[in-house]
């Protein structure tokens, strides 16, 4: 286990700390976007389609802009003039700023109604009076495909039909050749739907422009300031918007999940209502908006898994049919227009293996958002567990027993995939024998075995996963040509105190607390004298932000490098003030001392002070440093989950009786912090596998567009997560640490997916689909009874 | 998720809620804990012109048995009625239902007479109107009025109020000696409306044969229903469990679910008939010890 090198009083890496955030969080005190209020600020709203693909015949604004303070009702037409209805994806497609002629999704925005208030922008929405031409949307991406398939994009130059891009790793023929000869192959269609991210705070922005300054300030909610100053700086430099301009602060944010990552349509509206206005202008979705314009997921994988009949993994083979609805609005990295997918191999050694996938447009909002799952590997890991327990009933073995003979051994890392990942470290047997002797998995074999007898359905589910995150390095990952480095920017001040600031912005993740123990680890200075700021593009440094658990891996990095420069200055001080040579002088945490004479020693807070009042001459004064960390590798946690259910037949109903998930995430900062990111992940994890799912009719529109519908576990529907870890430390990470952020929510769904389907296996059931209701089961039961 | 304009009054007394109502015509409603009503309004499904507040009228609150009769004023709310030991030890079928209502912060403030009044079959207090055969107390502008449970509900968040009328007590049979009920619904999540609900309220004489049995269902058609046909089969026998099995495949035909999103026609029919059996065997339980 890890052993903390400072006291408790310092606080440093190791030390379950208080969150620093949470008072103000817990009194009401944080400082939200919509707790923004500026002087003679407007607030918009938008007028959204009830159709999911029409043509729009009119707007007619009269009765809107009769109401008594409402300001101006703004259409395509009118960004038009500005060449600003359109706006580019993240991936080189295209989206609707406001719409011209065609409604590509339910509850796209039609327009934009501006007033004093949002009482009366709300009424001024509900009188602006549109006249539609509904048409036959496209729900089905298979059908989406069809020749007689209308093209739903002829806006795009070239573009035939609704394919946006097919994409493809591996060795094609060998992994068919392995495949066509194995003893045993399963196959599967596995479906991840649309799910949403629920954050308990929606998006908004409060945009306000000065027209004698002409800077532009922006409070957003966002994952990624800096990188979404550079993009407006390129989408608007033609009207105007420079990027010293613009500044971004994303204040507190109440949850991201990636969901705040992109740019949306009202975030563009009201900056250029700003703009043109000279006024603030908010605007804040409320919960329906929210929930039904981002999606993340809506992948159909068909997989193909081939073994020897003794349970040796041979070749994994994955074919994905990718709904992107009507606009690729994915926040991948440039190079990996599916994000990390190609993790889909898993925590298994074999050589072969093919994915491929092929993303299509449909009448749907524009998918492919994040969800907590760091590019794609929800997905990944959801096909490739299922195929897994699906290979072990297949040939009668345990799962369990199955997965360690085709783990990839504690030393074969740093271990090459087959589909090109350079895995860092890990101990999967390790991790999954402390799951299984946790949860006490032998028990648990006896006790199904005797409930089968007795006709119950009781079933085991296990997940072992690799995740990889922290993206990433720079000659693999940038965004918009800009490399997914982070930094850091620290100030010692002379009285021993600092200021540390960040490229990143947490949304929950407790950044203030963590960032100041990684400072409080390497310069001995107690972590409560270390203020963490994050999110104002005009005094952090530049950095890509938070999501796909990254921070830790490349902010707390820079951290760690940024005190080390500090630290090496200092020894350069107290070597001055001890009248030694640098080569004399040693640290230990908080304190530099003469080699041999430990009683001859400076302690951080003395050499400050000096590098400000008395530093050796031709020395530049000061104690700071910034560092912009560049990972040479990402970093791959991986965990073990065991789920154990009952299932009652008559109902369908679903217990989770119980959850015992052991993670291996490196090194861990705060163990208490690590602990809450685990019970919140679980908790996202149970919500896809059993209760969450965007569904749609056949003519788009979306039936689950309230909290009423679309079913949010709470603390009552949560089993008692039991938690455990593993440390394996990452060997290329400065302070050996991985992130922790998404490995629950990726590795819990398929660990409850695959206990359900085990206690249903007996009935001959050998694949459920999630979310799996109890309806679901049911349908099932009976389908799998006559 | 901002309602249309409305004007709001604040009712001080019955008389004044009533006479308000009179005045402001057809375009008023009453609202009592709201947390029916103001989410329709939010979302724009219910756009009344006037809201007469009534949750501040003295006197309707209290939870009390006199003579042969339960009484609970329309303004006691749902956590009122969870914390009552007289409920608790003597009508334990409520606190099956309020604990399964919404949640703790709506039941502060939801009311058992908004539930009822509301007119909605998917609110859970209906159905155990019409188990325990209850009547319901209004006062409107033409005076009081008592209501059997059989002719409240009339459709569709409708009922037998009159657009004056305030509902302001229900009156249930005094719990005795051989009675008991029981409630429970399948819910996709707490604080969901039911995908199915069944209460069930019987009682029995001294040789164990039912006197008087009530079947109640939630969420299972348009109105709250109740189970004629499965009553009828049980009253006056003694109830075996063939008979229970025999009502639960009554209760799977006479049911009128529709599939939704909780689930398919089907599987409502299958999942009422399983709770038809076991809120029995629960209430025969409650009733016989």
């Amino acid at each position: 286990m890890f052993k903390c090198k400072t006291s408790a009083a310092v606080g440093g890496m190791g030390h379950s700390v208080k969150r620093k955030e949470d008072a103000r969080f817990l009194h009401g005190k944080g400082n939200y976007v919509d707790d923004v209020k500026l002087p003679g600020m407007l607030t918009m709203v938008m007028v959204r389609s009830p159709y999911a693909y029409a043509k729009i015949k009119s707007i007619n604004k009269e009765k809107a802009l009769a109401i008594p303070g409402v300001l101006a009702v703004i259409t395509g037409y009118d960004l038009a003039q500005y060449n600003l209805h359109w706006m580019p994806t993240l991936l080189s497609d295209t989206q609707m700023v406001l719409p011209t002629d065609t409604i590509m999704h339910q509850s796209q925005e039609v327009c934009a109604v501006i007033a004093t208030d949002r009482y009366i922008a709300v009424d001024g929405a509900e009188a602006v009076e549109v006249d539609y031409e509904p048409m036959q949307a496209i729900v089905d991406p298979f059908k989406a495909l069809d020749k007689d398939a209308p093209l739903l994009r002829p806006d795009k130059k070239g573009q035939k039909d609704n394919h946006i891009y097919h994409w493809e790793q591996g060795d094609r023929a060998k992994t068919d050749e392995v495949i066509s000869k194995a003893d045993v192959v399963v196959k599967e269609r596995v479906y991840l739907p649309r799910i949403h991210v629920a954050s308990i705070e929606t998006c908004g922005c409060v945009a306000s422009y000065d027209k004698d300054t002409h800077k532009m300030l922006i409070y957003m909610t966002s994952q990624a300031p800096h990188a979404i100053r550079t993009i407006l700086a390129l989408v608007a430099g033609h009207v105007g918007l420079s990027e010293e301009k613009i500044r971004i602060i994303s204040p507190d944010i109440g949850g991201g999940f990636g969901g705040k990552v992109p740019v949306y349509p009202g975030y563009v509206v009201a900056i250029a209502a700003s703009f043109l206005i000279g006024k603030p202008v908010k605007w804040i979705e409320d919960r329906s908006e929210n929930l039904v314009n981002g999606f993340a997921r809506d992948y159909h994988m068909d997989c193909e898994l081939a073994a020897t009949k003794e349970g040796k993994i041979q070749a994994f083979k994955v074919k994905t049919l990718a709904d992107h609805g009507y606009t690729d609005s994915s926040a991948n990295p440039s190079k990996y227009p599916t994000g990390m997918f190609s993790i889909c191999t898993g925590s298994y050694d074999y050589a072969h293996a093919f994915a491929e996938l092929d993303a299509v447009y449909t009448n749907k909002a524009p998918g492919g958002v994040a969800y907590r799952c760091s590019f794609r590997v929800t997905e990944a890991v959801h096909a490739i567990e299922r195929m897994v327990d699906k290979l072990a009933a297949e040939i009668g073995k345990d799962p369990a027993q199955l997965r360690l003979e085709n783990f990839i051994k504690k030393d074969q890392f740093p271990y090459a995939s087959p589909l090109g990942w350079h895995y860092d470290s890990g101990d999967y047997e390790a991790t999954l024998h402390k799951a299984m002797k946790m949860i006490g998995y032998a028990d648990y074999n006896k006790e199904q075995a005797e409930k089968r007898k007795q006709g119950k359905l009781m079933g085991i589910g296990i997940c072992t996963f690799t995740e990889v995150v922290g993206a990433g390095p720079s000659k693999d990952f940038d965004i918009l040509g800009i490399a997914m480095f982070d930094s850091a920017e620290i100030r010692v001040h002379p009285t021993g105190k600092v200021l540390a600031r960040f490229g990143t912005k947490s949304q929950g993740q407790g950044h203030e607390t963590t960032y100041a123990q990684i400072v409080a680890e390497e310069l001995g200075i107690p972590y409560d004298q270390v203020q963490v700021e994050e999110g104002d593009t005009d005094t952090a440094p530049y950095g890509l932000g938070t999501y796909g658990s990254r921070s830790t891996p490349t902010g707390a990095a820079a951290a760690a490098m940024a005190a080390r420069k500090i630290r090496d200055k200092g020894k350069k001080i107290a070597a001055y003030l001890l009248e030694v040579s640098e080569e004399d002088i040693e640290w230990e945490v908080g304190k530099y001392f003469v080699k041999g004479a430990p009683e001859k020693s400076k302690t951080i807070q003395d050499v400050a002070f000096a590098a400000y009042t008395n530093f050796p001459l031709g020395m530049e004064p000061g104690f700071e440093a910034t560092y912009y960390y560049d990972p040479p590798n990402m970093t791959f946690p991986n965990g073990a989950y065991i789920c154990v259910v009952e299932v009652e037949k008559e109902t369908g109903q679903i217990d989770v009786k119980r959850f015992v998930a052991i993670d291996d995430c490196g090194n861990i900062i705060n163990p208490m912090i690590v602990e809450g990111q685990v019970h919140g992940g679980l908790t996202q994890g149970i919500a896809p596998a059993m209760y969450e799912g965007i569904e749609y009719d056949d003519e788009g529109n979306v039936l689950n567009g309230t909290f009423m519908d679309y079913l949010v576990p709470t603390a009552v529907e949560s089993p008692h997560w039991e938690t455990g870890h593993t440390i394996t430390p990452s060997p290329h990470h400065p302070l050996g640490a991985k992130g922790v952020a998404e490995s629950p929510t990726v590795g819990a769904p398929p660990a409850i997916a695959n206990a359900i389907i085990d206690a249903l296996s007996p009935l001959g059931i050998k694949h459920l689909d999630i979310p799996i209701t109890p309806a679901k089961v049911w349908e099932a039961i009976q389908a799998h009874s006559k | 998720m901002i309602p249309a304009n409305f004007t709001y009054h604040k009712a001080t007394s019955l008389k004044d809620a009533i006479a308000l109502s009179q005045t402001l015509g057809e375009d008023a409603k009453y609202m009592s804990g709201g947390h029916s009503l103001l989410p329709m309004m939010k979302l724009r499904f219910a756009t009344p012109e006037h809201i007469i507040d009534i949750s501040k009228i003295k006197g309707l609150s209290y939870i009390k048995e006199e003579g042969d009769l339960l009484k609970i004023g329309s303004l006691t709310t749902q956590t009122e009625m969870e914390h009552s030991l007289l409920i608790q030890k003597g009508y334990p079928i409520f606190s099956d239902a309020v604990k399964l209502t919404a949640d703790p912060s709506v039941r502060n403030v939801g009311t058992i007479g908004g539930n009822i009044a509301h007119g909605d079959a998917a609110n859970d207090q209906p159905s155990l109107m019409l188990a325990m055969r209850a009547t319901i107390i209004a006062e409107g502008a033409n005076g009081k009025k008592s209501i059997p449970i059989d002719d409240f509900f009339h459709g569709f968040y409708m009922t037998a109020l009159e657009p004056s009328d305030v509902l302001v007590e229900i009156q249930i049979p005094k719990h005795k000696k051989g009675s008991g009920g029981a409630y429970h619904k399948v819910e996709r999540k707490v604080g969901d409306y039911a995908t199915a609900g069944v209460a069930v309220h019987v009682e029995l004489d001294a040789g164990g044969v039912c006197r008087q049995i009530g079947i109640g269902l939630t969420n299972l058609s348009s109105v709250p229903l109740r189970l004629s046909r499965a009553e009828d089969l049980l009253k006056g026998k003694k109830i075996t469990e063939d008979l229970i099995v025999q009502a639960g495949t009554i209760a799977s035909e006479d049911c009128e679910p529709t599939s939704d999103l909780r689930g398919s026609e089907a599987y409502k029919r299958s999942i009422t008939k399983t709770l038809t059996e076991r809120m029995l065997r629960s209430a025969l339980k409650r009733a016989t010890s």
